[in-house]
């Protein structure tokens, strides 16, 4: 019904009378133009949070030195930038830039509809992110300082301002997290709906391209894990502001329930932005392989298993926090039960490239270098979710480094991919291929040399969130401490090659080679709309005939068959 | 391998130190030969002009079986890490050989309160021996802790012990430990408690019974000389 009247009001927009600025770009609820205003957001909000990683890298490097355009970092403000460049990064930069930014941009385009089932919506949900992250860069201003807790916000720490000395931030940190996990919740009912009724006709959902499912079935999970959160959130609020006890020991409450409630929602998390990057990996590889999905039905219930599986492995967070160490073991069963459909996964992706004809051009070094990475991140994980290992590990920078050789490649390796891939379809341009390299390997390089030294410094004994290891005569020994100063210099060579990035983007945009509607020879439905598309997608909407990757069929002349001819 | 990075000071930490040795090994030949499996597709698949891609689809059986194979085999390894990973954790966390002497670790925002029993063994007596930041244990003795903390969250962490344990207000939670290796050792606290956090530290002396007897003396003429 609703997807009924929703064709009739574009064609009444688009027939009758010209938008102003204001309807087209800022309160516009076509979803091409929401899912920009969630990348820009996204990506403004990573320069924030890249700016704080560097203030503390190098605080870690050269502790006690004033740090150039920041000044010096006292363990207050090191607390601070810590908590904040990990929520950010998390919450404002992966989040809206792998579920909402791709999958408004694409959803759309990709099943073969003109926009989302519920444009308004849309609309309602990026409005509240975007006063979400007002409010989180907001908190970074207040008087005492951002939030310090890490995070995990763990209380009692989290609960008091006696403790955590930040009377302001602590509140409103919680409250922009709630805010922007609202964004999502909404977000999420409007791509589900719009997958499960608003596909082409022909498309079943067998031939829905990867990248679809992985969005959709990540806010699935995300819906699915998220209430707790919100509960938590709202009960620790409650204790910062009010005066209630759900998480004082001397009220009668308990610290721990707010881990369980957090990492319920939080391993989840893990796998919500993990399926996007995923997906945007798996379109990217088949064609510039050439080849057909290794395993298309196979990947799908893996992904499904991962997501049900993803809500039974939550306390090996807390293997030593004090809970019942026989449920330690429980847990670690079943962590090392997820490895099995990631593990199958990156098999079949693996095998996709087989018998391939593989072009590296920018998207596919950077999907390709996504699963180098990963499986680093991935083998890694293990040694964390073995309880024997993890006592030893546990809090210390091995996690750190796993940690972000697990996100790094999600957050900013595979959003490259799409963002090389897609972008001709966003802006009807190419992005310059040589730039594109430099910025590929200016990446990829430095990434790992910011976080290989990392898992020694953790093998080592160095544990997180100290803002000085001066004070510490085994860990300012020059083996350990040297692996900070790599670190730091390694993120310095990193940032500084974002500016080829943002330079090749935003030139690419303007002036890059013109791009027809289906630059790259690919098979899925986006590239049938001109690029870019305009309000309404599709001059004629399509019809589906097949999956998403005939690549390469025997005995046909082009080695691409488009889901849309016959 | 973990030992010649870190000192092995505790009984568990051998044991600890196999279970890490073990997965790097099993994990570290998986990575190398995943890894090389994928470099060595890019470069051979690259693309030649006049070469078509294959058209495979994985869903036949015989295509599968590249797939389940190694499927099968990652979930061999993960029931051999599982078997070792649960038997140091019974060993270290869940099982506790009985106590020769037992002692009260105490985190606070931010510094680690430690009483020792003095010279009678016991815990509680008026002979205790309360320190901050200063950890003193005897040698090859069963040691049991009772952790607590007044405030926040903390973490008891000796990285040369391959212990870690975090302290939670309003509990008392037990565990052990065995020191075997004579010499002092640094440690931080492990758990994020504030913006302490990072010079909440002390030390542990282990020490042969003599020295620690000596050192017990030296503190009983503290208290009473301080009475």
């Amino acid at each position: 019904m609703s997807v009924e009247h929703h064709h009739e009001e574009h064609g009444h927009h688009a027939g009758h009378h010209e938008q102003t600025f204001w309807q087209k770009y800022v309160f516009s609820t076509d979803h091409k133009v929401i899912g920009m205003q969630y990348l820009f957001t996204g990506m403004l909000m990573a320069v924030v949070g890249g700016f704080l990683s560097y203030v503390f890298r190098m605080q870690l490097a050269f502790p006690g030195e004033i740090v150039p355009f920041y000044g010096l970092v006292t363990p207050a403000s090191y607390g601070s930038l810590s908590t904040n460049h990990g929520t950010i990064m998390i919450f404002w930069v992966a989040m809206p830039v792998l579920i909402a930014a791709f999958g408004n941009f694409l959803i759309p385009l990709m099943i073969g509809c003109d926009d989302m089932v519920f444009p308004r919506l849309n609309r309602l949900s990026y409005q509240i992110f975007l006063i979400s992250a007002i409010l989180i860069l907001a908190t970074l201003f207040l008087p005492h300082g951002g939030f310090a807790g890490a995070w995990t916000a763990y209380p009692p720490l989290s609960v008091s301002e006696q403790y955590n000395s930040t009377p302001y931030a602590a509140p409103l940190w919680v409250l922009a997290v709630a805010l922007e996990i609202v964004a999502f919740l909404i977000g999420g009912i409007n791509f589900i709906t719009t997958l499960m009724n608003a596909r082409a006709p022909g498309m079943k959902m067998f031939d829905v391209p990867i990248v679809i499912w992985m969005i959709v079935l990540a806010s699935v999970l995300f819906m699915a894990s998220v209430g707790p959160l919100v509960a938590g959130a709202i009960m620790l609020l409650f204790d910062q502001t009010i005066g209630t006890g759900f998480f004082s020991p001397a009220k009668g409450g308990d610290p721990i329930l707010w881990q369980h409630l957090f990492w319920f929602f939080g391993h989840p998390e893990v796998y919500v932005v993990l399926l996007p990057a995923m997906g945007i990996v798996a379109e990217v590889i088949t064609v510039f392989a050439r080849k057909k999905m290794f395993g298309y039905r196979t990947i799908i219930y893996s992904t499904i298993a991962t997501c049900i599986i993803s809500f039974f492995v939550w306390a090996h967070h807390q293997f030593v926090a004090g809970i019942d160490p026989r449920m330690a073991n429980v847990f670690s069963i079943t962590t090392l039960i997820i490895s099995i459909p990631i593990a199958e996964m990156t098999f079949l992706y693996i095998a996709t490239l087989y018998g391939g004809s593989i072009q590296l051009t920018s998207a596919m070094l950077f999907a390709l270098s996504f699963l180098v990475a990963f499986l680093i991140g991935g083998v890694t994980g293990i040694f964390l979710g073995s309880t024997g290992s993890d006592i030893y590990f546990h809090d210390t920078y091995f996690v750190v480094a796993h940690f972000h050789f697990t996100f790094f490649p999600i957050a900013i390796i595979a959003v490259f991919a799409g963002l090389y891939y897609w972008f001709p379809k966003m802006f009807g341009r190419y992005m310059n291929e040589t730039l594109g390299k430099i910025h590929f390997w200016g990446t990829f390089i430095p990434f790992n040399l910011i976080f290989l030294p990392l898992f020694y410094s953790g093998a080592a004994g160095t544990h997180r969130r100290i803002y000085s290891y001066q004070h510490f005569s085994e860990l300012s020994i020059p083996s350990v401490q040297n692996m900070q100063v790599i670190a730091t210099y390694a993120l310095l060579v990193l940032l500084a090659f974002q500016v080829v990035f943002v330079v090749n983007f935003f030139w690419s945009m303007f002036m890059g080679k013109k791009a027809g509607n289906n630059p790259w020879n690919a098979n899925t439905l986006e590239w049938v709309a001109p690029s870019p598309p305009p309000h309404g997608n599709f001059q004629e909407m399509p019809t589906v005939y097949r999956g998403p990757y005939e690549y390469s069929v025997p005995g046909r002349d082009l080695d691409y068959w488009p889901q849309n001819v016959p | 391998m973990m030992e010649h990075i870190l000192p092995q000071a505790s009984s568990s930490a051998a044991s600890i130190d196999f279970i890490i040795d073990l997965i790097f090994y099993i994990v570290g030949a998986w990575l190398i030969l995943a890894e090389g499996i994928l470099f060595y597709f890019i470069i051979k698949y690259r693309r030649k002009a006049g070469v078509k891609a294959e058209y495979v689809t994985g869903e036949k059986h015989e295509e599968m079986k590249w797939i389940h194979i190694p499927h099968n085999l990652v979930l061999v390894f993960d029931v051999i890490i599982l078997i070792f990973a649960i038997k140091v954790w019974y060993e270290v966390k869940q099982f506790q050989p009985p106590a020769d002497e037992t002692v009260r670790v105490i985190g606070q925002q931010w510094s680690w309160r430690f009483v020792h029993p003095g010279l009678d063994k016991v815990l509680g007596t008026t002979d205790d021996v309360e320190t901050v930041d200063d950890f003193h244990v005897k040698i090859d003795t069963t040691y049991h802790f009772q952790l607590e903390s007044i405030d926040v969250l903390h973490s008891f962490s000796i990285p040369a012990f391959r212990l870690k344990q975090d302290a939670i207000p309003g509990r008392v939670i037990t565990g052990w430990f065995k020191p075997t290796r004579l010499g002092q050792y640094d440690f931080q606290c492990a758990e994020i408690c504030g913006i302490g956090h990072g010079i909440m530290k002390a030390r542990v002396f282990v020490e042969t019974p003599e020295e620690h007897e000596k050192w017990l003396k030296s503190r009983a003429q503290v208290v009473s000389v301080s009475n």
